[in-house]
């Protein structure tokens, strides 16, 4: 592969404190270097925007959640059909898009790294194989542990050795990356057709918690030494009244000592729909400046938007119980899909739309989050897709965070209510370019404790994406402008290759998929193993031996090793 | 040599506890194994096709892929069919065979549980791994379906006998329901058997349906079940604790199809407003949920998938093969892992006969005996690896226990093959 300089851009590296100078970036070897070879290919970027890959901690792009969706919705797939080209395979869009088309989309779009943010343990090989049908992009995926019976198990007997190993053994038997926690305790109830309200509500069958399984949770997080903290999706997602919830939820996560060198320890996901006040959906408003004044005065949170997109969606998610909620508000077509052991899901397609009032108090909420709190470093731009809208309209909420006039002209068309019961008409602050790059980039890989990506210093990974926009002459009145530089990437590098030239998707190489490695003393896990041998064989369907994903799944992979709790 | 925990590659239960004995490359002992598994690890190496064939005479395999190739680059609207007996791998060539020629795949769930998946995308479906059957279940209903002759260790491993975490005693905490439309070997371990009129199980459904919501229906009996049994039934479902129907061909082949299914999800639905209700499609052959699986995440669409808009379309009823061959629209065929000329309406298996086939096959079979071309493969999950989707969607590891016959090359390298044929010739 040939060396590349890019020449005279403007460059937006926060992680580097490189905000808006021109500064050549060089690339050899799928590294950014400090100097390239003389015979280097140069790309002119003059008048251009230059920004590190874009990196999005939380989408639903691969396994058996998303795949429902694409199965339940040809009606969807109708309205983008994607033929195949010369470098690219046919597929469809919109917002269930099939493997290819995702990768291709987020590529087109300068993204070179995606989170899948939910992988039910037991479905790991299949968020892997649609991960390795997902062209460019490099991804992880976030195991589900919120309702997982051996976290229950050991939450319920005060075991958090054991649950410290059983995080650690789960990441390596899944290819994991991150604690996933979907509406903890709450889906386990709904085992039985029934939920959890609240951080104290009772899981019946356990007899303990919500608030205890986040607090071992995270605690075994912290003492394994993660890169990210817990990915947590609230209980009472979608409840009017639930930003109480989310806010007591975070207090939890701030009695916890954060790992060495980080002060974080919860991620809330998107906070948007956990955001909500009121006591029912005729009333509902915004609960996001309570969540913005406590998070401004606490540094162990990071939170992104799950930004609402007034159009026809797909809603999926872990919260099985939400998703019945769903279905009987909407009456739309319900899939229900429970995992034994450890998890289940939801899937209901619905419409946003801009007459209903709710929506547009929520369409608010997601962008008062983004800019009630001030530090840019604490909140990243998500629509948690498809569940918001699908990630096709990134550019779209880039446009409403960087433009008041374009928020402005999109209210002129909503329901009134989101004037009335939101304070978003009367916020003027306008994202700077180099907010944006930490809002999509940099923050999210600090987020993720992705080091390599996220910036352009030398030793980073070579994903770089360019921008056929000058900063420099850009007012926010010209927001249309910006929505299509950012849509179509005059050009992203991936490992150093380029990828996406003038919008179009010139190479397919496959990205790496990242996964965490914490080592396990023999004794501990031989312990943990006698555990797991006994209960697998009682009450799972497949043999121990038989569940953890093979090397097979990952042709090309990236291991974050960590030394956890046992130094 | 031991292999324990094997996953078996025949039906849809793709159970994974089997222990087999393998000795000097021949597979001499199994255990754990149903009637059906036993004899087809026992036996899988007799009887092999050992050789490529074109016209029914030897050829290289070098030049059997050739011409297939020539078969299907000359082809103006190719049918990729079968699927659902391999591995996951050979499903993704195929899928990408039909693109690059701009054919037609289907798979074979076009002729069992496609109803199943237009129901689904019409209303949606509550379903569940089959391990809640196994640890929660109080309430077990097979609806046209019958696990003694189609899935011998159903019963045993995952629905009705075991223990688990809240079905402590196992098949004396369970109810077990059967509605068919005659005795079968599931009626006789049933406690109740409801036996219906053939071809009513939409009337006998929405009934249902609507007693749960408590609508007084003026009639005394439907599908031939008295009303005061349709209400004994709506009650202990809406009180059980763990209820789950597995439905079968009865329902989703006989009258009314994937009006059936929408009226059996939409009865589990409205019982979700009482208690837990969950149903899981009884999927035959071990893979079809994996060809749907693979199919989806490709393309959007699960089966009968055109490409010839160089984008997938997806239409049953005009894109699905029976339906392509019986009109006469396809002028050749590839078939892979399946044996439709047995299976099929007399029609679309004439047609078969008379367009070039390309067959990828174990044994001898209706099919390979009409195809032009005969491509020999090892067997996904005994001769080579791969992955494999169960009933209810849970993915596992296929293993390679023996080396193929020599010379025998599994489903997806020789896909692979005839693909990179295809893109030189496409050049």
């Amino acid at each position: 592969m040939k060396d590349i300089v890019i020449k005279g851009g403007y460059v937006y590296d926060p992680l580097n404190g490189i905000d808006g100078e021109k500064v050549d970036i060089h690339l050899s070897d799928g590294k950014v270097v400090e100097k390239t070879k003389k015979n280097a290919k140069v790309i002119d970027a003059s008048g251009k925007t230059v920004m590190p890959g874009g990196v999005d901690l939380h989408s639903h792009i691969a396994g058996s959640k998303i795949n429902i969706g694409r199965l339940m919705r040809p009606e969807d797939h109708r309205k983008d059909e994607v033929p195949k080209g010369k470098y690219t395979r046919g597929g469809v869009g919109y917002s269930c898009p099939s493997t290819f088309v995702t990768g291709y989309r987020y590529a087109q779009m300068g993204y070179t790294s995606v989170m899948e943010a939910a992988m039910p343990p037991l479905g790991a090989r299949h968020v892997h194989e649609e991960l390795i049908d997902t062209p460019i992009i490099d991804k992880a995926a976030f195991p589900l542990f919120g309702n997982n019976y051996f976290t229950l198990k050991y939450v319920r007997d005060g075991d958090q050795e054991k649950l410290n190993a059983f995080v650690a053994w789960m990441l390596r038997a899944t290819r994991g990356y991150a604690v996933k926690i979907v509406n903890p305790g709450g889906v386990e109830n709904w085992k039985w057709g029934r939920n959890v309200y609240g951080l104290d509500g009772k899981v019946e069958d356990y007899d303990i918690t919500p608030r205890q399984i986040v607090t071992s949770l995270a605690k075994a997080n912290e003492a394994l030494g993660l890169p990210h903290t817990i990915h947590l999706h609230c209980n009472n997602l979608g409840m009017p009244g639930n930003y109480k919830t989310t806010i007591e939820t975070m207090e939890v996560a701030k009695a916890i000592k954060p790992k060495k060198g980080r002060k974080t320890t919860i991620h809330v996901v998107h906070c948007q729909f956990n955001a909500l006040a009121g006591d029912n959906w005729m009333n509902v408003k915004s609960g996001a400046p309570h969540i913005a004044k406590y998070v401004n005065g606490n540094d162990h949170v990071t939170l992104d938007m799950g930004q609402l997109i007034f159009t026809d969606t797909t809603t999926m998610t872990g919260d099985g119980p939400w998703q019945f909620a769903l279905w009987n508000m909407t009456g739309n077509k319900w899939v229900n899909s429970d995992v034994e052991m450890e998890a289940g899901a939801g899937v209901v397609p619905y419409t946003f739309k801009k007459n209903n009032p709710a929506n547009t108090v929520q369409w608010g909420i997601g962008l008062e989050l983004a800019l009630l709190i001030d530090d840019p470093w604490k909140v990243y731009m998500t629509t948690d897709h498809p569940n918001g809208g699908p990630f096709t309209y990134y550019p779209k909420v880039m446009a409403w965070l960087m433009s008041r006039q374009a928020r402005t002209d999109t209210m002129r068309e909503l329901n009134k209510a989101v004037l009335k019961r939101t304070s978003l008409a009367n916020i003027y602050r306008e994202y700077t370019f180099n907010e944006l790059a930490i809002s999509t980039r940099a923050g999210t890989a600090q987020a993720l404790g992705l080091k390599d990506k996220g910036h352009l210093g030398a030793g980073a990974d070579a994903d770089v994406a360019i921008y056929d926009l000058d900063p420099t002459g850009w007012r926010p009145s010209q927001y249309k402008m910006l929505e299509k530089a950012f849509a179509s990437a005059a050009y992203t590098i991936k490992g150093g290759e380029v990828v996406v030239k003038d919008g179009e998707v010139v190479s397919t190489p496959l990205g790496a998929t990242h996964w965490v490695d914490v080592k396990i003393p023999s004794e501990v896990e031989e312990d943990l193993m006698k555990d797991l041998a006994e209960d697998f064989k009682k009450y799972y369907t497949v043999s121990l031996r038989n569940y953890p994903v093979e090397d097979e799944y990952l042709p090309i992979q990236k291991v974050h090793k960590t030394r956890g709790a046992w130094k | 040599m031991e292999h324990v925990d094997v996953v078996c590659p025949f039906c849809g239960c793709l159970c994974d506890d089997l222990e087999i004995t393998v000795e000097e490359g021949h597979i001499t002992g199994i255990k754990n194994a149903c009637a059906v598994s036993r004899s087809k690890f026992l036996n899988h190496g007799s009887h092999r096709i050992t050789s490529a064939a074109v016209d029914g005479k030897k050829a290289s395999m070098k030049k059997a892929v050739k011409e297939a190739v020539e078969i299907l680059s000359n082809a103006r609207r190719p049918l990729i069919y079968g699927l659902s007996s391999t591995e996951c791998g050979a499903i993704s060539k195929a899928v990408e065979i039909g693109e690059v020629t701009g054919g037609i795949v289907d798979n074979t769930a076009s002729v069992c549980h496609g109803p199943t998946i237009l129901a689904l995308q019409q209303v949606g479906e509550s379903k569940a791994t089959l391990g809640e059957a196994r640890n929660r279940a109080d309430m077990v209903v097979f609806w046209g379906s019958n696990p003694t002759a189609a899935h011998l260790r159903h019963i045993v491993r995952y629905s009705v006998m075991p223990k688990g975490m809240y079905s402590t005693e196992g098949r004396k905490g369970r109810k077990v329901i059967v509605v068919d439309v005659r005795q079968t070997g599931t009626t006789r371990l049933a406690d109740k058997f409801v036996k219906i009129k053939p071809n009513s199980d939409f009337e006998l459904l929405q009934a249902l349906r609507a007693t749960v919501r408590g609508d007084e229906l003026p009639v005394d009996e439907v599908s031939g079940v008295p009303m005061k049994e349709i209400k004994e039934l709506a009650e202990e479902m809406k009180n059980c604790k763990f209820g789950i129907v597995f439905f079968g061909l009865g329902l989703t082949q006989s009258e009314g199809r994937h009006m059936n299914i929408d009226a059996a999800v939409g009865l589990v639905s409205e019982l979700n407003r009482h208690t837990k209700f969950v149903l899981t499609p009884m999927r035959g052959h071990y893979n079809v949920a994996g060809a749907n699986t693979v199919a989806t995440w490709q393309t959007g669409y699960p089966y009968a998938i055109d490409f010839s808009k160089g984008y997938p379309r997806y239409n049953p009823g005009e894109f699905t093969a029976v339906d392509l061959l019986a009109s006469g629209e396809v002028d050749a065929a590839m078939i892979i892992a399946s044996d439709p000329a047995a299976t099929f309406p007399a029609d679309a298996a004439r047609h078969l006969a008379k367009i070039p086939t390309i067959t990828l096959e174990q044994k001898t079979t209706p099919t390979t005996m009409l195809s032009k071309v005969v491509l020999p493969v090892a067997t996904a999950g005994v001769e080579a690896e791969g992955t494999a989707y169960r009933m209810d969607g849970v993915p596992l590891r296929l293993s390679k226990l023996v080396e193929p016959p020599k010379g025998i090359h599994s489903d997806e390298k020789v896909l692979d093959m005839i693909l990179e044929g295809l893109k030189e010739v496409a050049q």
